[in-house]
């Protein structure tokens, strides 16, 4: 049997509002949405307008830099918006769902006989090849690369995360089916990263054609640029590719029924939600009818993904592209008289100064307060404890800063991303920004290879 | 509190920009933020944040050092009793020493807390709460005696010239309480060394009994005179003379153990830094010619300012080595030089400022070593692999 790989370092944020294990069927949201800002370093060019009728699976856009990469829609219906941010930067393409879903069909055929070429022609013209994504960069993979070996990361140790083998008990040969699409893709190893603190679903455990590899330890132990560092790191020119479960089912069901069948399922979590459990839904929906009477009062923050890495949304917002989890906490715009003197005994910390380290056991209930303000740096070694890889975090961090190449590079710039460097910006007594520091330095890297 | 927040609230416009005091918004940031932790909540990156901020491990220090103020205050009316042989209960003393040390620190952290804030002002940026640490840091290294005056202008040297001028806490390369330190002993020796200065009243000389030497016990030592040494209970309890902070080594221990518990200190930093001093003294037993190398090499730890320097000034995050490796080196060579100046050095009674100033210095080099090791392992990984 695989060995099993411990994670020591790490800290697991234990929040109220975990979902409960029921699969509820959301009845169909009126609109639903694809967010060219899900996928990092691509440049939308509209393929449709407001007005057009589009089925699932019809693209709604494509990448400028990669135009055989499309971006399509989720369900049939009518185009109704295309929201524009700063720099008219394309925020949300818009559409208004049909009762009756109507798909494009894609040939598909035994994927045993099937070519690379025409996997990934397949896989670009449904939609779901932006699934596939590649470290370095955390960007869409690029077909022509050969990545040295595909991961997937089938558990998620983020706070409040869905629980993979739970979402995924009933899709067996889905998944399986998805897996054989992938084998075609690289001539490395797929390797299947399942915790080993439970036993894991049969769909993972009985899956063909993958090594599985078991993983223990705290959070980011799920975190697949984590398992990458531990099982087969990235150097300089490397390239791996990376998805996740429901994704691969996702590819699965494309070949199955050769459709765009955009069908997830996704947590909805956190202390403001008042029956937390699971959803069944079509990807891209507007999160109103599952949360709006769900809620607790007060003002609340929606996020789409986890507290951690998660991205903002508004209460009508949409559910991401590769997001597996809506989590709603309280937004914490209120003053705290010395609230730094406090012992602070339901508020969380990594730091034993305060002292909810007395209580063990507790379930807490997180704000989006900042808790204190911007500092230099002034603490050493917080980082280092929270983060598994053998890499000098604010080292790396520094050099972004400075935007010396050469020593990113060095310190090992390659095999990180934003989300891996998640629990150092929370644990940060200095309160500083480090996912946006780390985007920062991997989008220079990106710019100066390319 | 509420009609506290209403009346900062309706302040606070006059010091934003635009504003009347515009010129003093970092200074009321600084007071505002010190009665209400802010309202600001996350925007990108994590939307949730740790409780713990600079504040409060700023505090946790100062807590920390709460043992040896307040051992300080009794013993320095201890001090001043034995000397003039007088008899007096413990309130009293400690009223002696409170008179004495209590300015010390006002004037620390008024002149410090001053520059800073003017600083902070001048850059644009929040106040940062380092000095909490170092005002209270400054009187503890210091004679009971020493003149106010001195312990503003060293404590302006160290903030100016020893943290602002590398770009302020955070940024700066030597330990700012130990740099006023060396100033005061460099540029004013008659203030700072020798056996009068230690025991309030003994410059002035009046009342003074002729059987008080006012000698620390590391002056009898230099001196070989190893007879004259205290008992190791009164070494480690902390009656003997010396500087305000350091002679309770049971009240740093207590220091160390909330520094250590909470985390904020480095345990790996105190432990290696004794181990270095160890190692040291058991090498100068080892090769012993005079009395003071015969001392037992863990009689060390109790003499002098060794405990307080390894718990609470190579501790400082910022001048300490960064990495874990790094960190390991430094402490022990802090340790290791403490106690080679300290007993071969002619010229210093003490060693553990030299010492701890000395590794400052050296940390980015032995932290660019340790770091060095990591890329060279990375490109050992790439090469073996291609």
């Amino acid at each position: 049997m695989s060995k099993v790989i411990k994670i020591k370092k790490g800290l697991n944020i234990s929040m109220l509002g975990a979902a409960e294990k029921i699969i509820k069927k959301a009845d169909q949201a009126e609109f639903y949405a694809v967010k060219p800002t899900d996928f990092q370093g691509i440049r939308p060019k509209m393929v449709v307008k407001v007005g057009d009728k589009v089925k699932a699976g019809t693209p709604l856009f494509y990448d400028k830099f990669q135009p055989e990469v499309q971006f399509t829609a989720p369900v049939s219906g009518e185009v109704t918006a295309i929201n524009r941010g700063e720099r008219r930067a394309i925020l949300e393409v818009v559409v208004k769902a049909d009762t009756n879903i109507e798909y494009e069909n894609f040939n598909t055929g035994d994927p045993n006989n099937l070519t690379k070429e025409q996997i990934v022609e397949t896989l670009q013209k449904s939609g779901l090849w932006p699934s596939i994504r590649q470290r370095p960069y955390s960007t869409i993979a690029n077909p022509n690369d050969d990545p040295k070996a595909i991961f997937i990361s089938a558990f998620d140790s983020a706070p409040l995360a869905p629980d993979m083998d739970y979402i995924v008990k009933d899709c067996v040969s889905c998944f399986q089916k998805g897996i054989d699409i992938l084998s075609k893709l690289t001539s490395g190893k797929i390797h299947l990263n399942i915790n080993n603190d439970y036993p894991a679903a049969e769909t993972f455990t009985k899956a063909k054609g993958v090594e599985i590899n078991k993983f223990t330890g705290p959070h980011p132990s799920g975190n697949v640029g984590v398992q990458i560092n531990k099982i087969d790191p990235i150097n300089k020119g490397d390239i791996v590719w990376y998805t996740y479960p429901q994704e691969i089912i996702a590819i699965g069901r494309l070949f199955e029924n050769g459709i765009y069948d955009a069908t997830k399922i996704i947590a909805l979590a956190g202390s403001e939600i008042k029956t937390p459990k699971y959803f069944k839904i079509l990807n891209g929906a507007c999160i109103k009818n599952i949360a709006s009477n769900n809620v607790n009062d007060g003002e609340l923050r929606y996020i789409g993904g986890n507290v951690l890495t998660g991205s903002k949304i508004s209460k009508d917002g949409y559910v991401g592209y590769y997001d597996n989890q809506i989590t709603v906490i309280p937004e914490g715009k209120y003053y705290e008289f010395f609230g730094w003197a406090l012992p602070g005994f339901k508020k969380h910390s990594a730091s034993r100064a305060v002292f909810s380290w007395l209580i063990p056991g507790r379930k807490y209930k997180l704000d989006t307060n900042y808790h204190g303000g911007n500092r230099a740096y002034v603490m050493t070694g917080e980082y280092e404890k929270v983060f598994p890889m053998d890499i000098y975090p604010v080292q790396l961090i520094k050099s972004i800063l400075v935007e010396d190449i050469d020593k990113m590079e060095q310190l090992g710039i390659y095999e990180v991303d934003e989300e891996d460097f998640a629990l150092c910006e929370y644990v940060c007594t200095s309160k500083t920004e480090v996912q946006t520091i780390i985007r920062t330095g991997l989008d220079l890297m990106r710019k100066e290879m390319s | 509190m509420k009609s506290l927040r209403r009346y900062i609230d309706k302040l606070k416009p006059h010091f934003e920009k635009g504003g009347k005091f515009a010129k003093l918004e970092s200074t009321f940031e600084a007071f505002e933020s010190f009665l209400f932790v802010s309202n600001k909540v996350t925007n990108k990156g994590t939307h949730i944040r740790d409780a713990n901020d600079m504040k409060r491990t700023m505090i946790v220090v100062v807590l920390a050092l709460v043992p040896t103020v307040l051992f300080g205050m009794w013993n320095a009316g201890f001090q001043h009793y034995l000397a003039t042989g007088q008899e007096g209960t413990m309130l009293e003393m400690f009223w002696i020493g409170f008179l004495k040390i209590f300015p010390i620190i006002v004037v620390s952290y008024v002149v410090g807390l001053g520059i800073e804030f003017a600083f902070a002002q001048y850059r644009g940026h929040e106040v940062n709460e380092g000095f909490l640490v170092s005002g209270m840091l400054i009187p503890l290294v210091l004679p009971v005696d020493v003149p106010l005056w001195m312990v503003a202008v060293a404590t302006a040297f160290a903030v100016v010239i020893g943290k602002e001028v590398f770009g302020g806490t955070g940024m700066n390369i030597l330990n700012p309480a130990l740099t006023a330190r060396a100033f005061l002993f460099f540029a004013y020796p008659s203030y700072m060394s020798g056996n009068s200065v230690w025991t309030h009243g003994m410059m002035s000389g009046e009342g003074i009994i002729d059987s008080f030497s006012g000698a620390t016990p590391l002056a009898e030592a230099a001196a070989g005179n190893i007879s004259n040494l205290p008992s190791v209970a009164e070494m480690f309890i902390g009656t003997i003379p010396g500087s305000i902070g350091e002679t309770s080594t049971l009240a740093i221990l207590i220091g160390a153990a909330i520094l250590i518990i909470t985390g904020i200190g480095s345990a790996r930093i105190m432990i290696s830094t004794v181990i270095g001093g160890l190692v040291m003294g058991i090498l100068l037993n080892l090769f012993a010619v005079n009395p003071f190398m015969e001392i037992p090499a863990w009689e060390h730890l109790l003499l002098g300012g060794f405990a307080f320097g390894a718990v609470f000034m190579a501790t400082d995050p910022v001048s300490a080595a960064q990495t874990a490796r790094g960190k390991i080196i430094y402490g022990f060579l802090i340790g290791f030089m403490a106690i080679l100046i300290r007993v071969i050095n002619p010229a210093y009674p003490e060693g553990v400022m030299l010492a701890i100033l000395l590794m400052n210095v050296f940390a980015p080099l032995i932290d660019h070593y340790v770091i060095e090791s990591n890329i060279k392992r990375r490109l050992k990984r790439a090469k073996v692999n291609a």
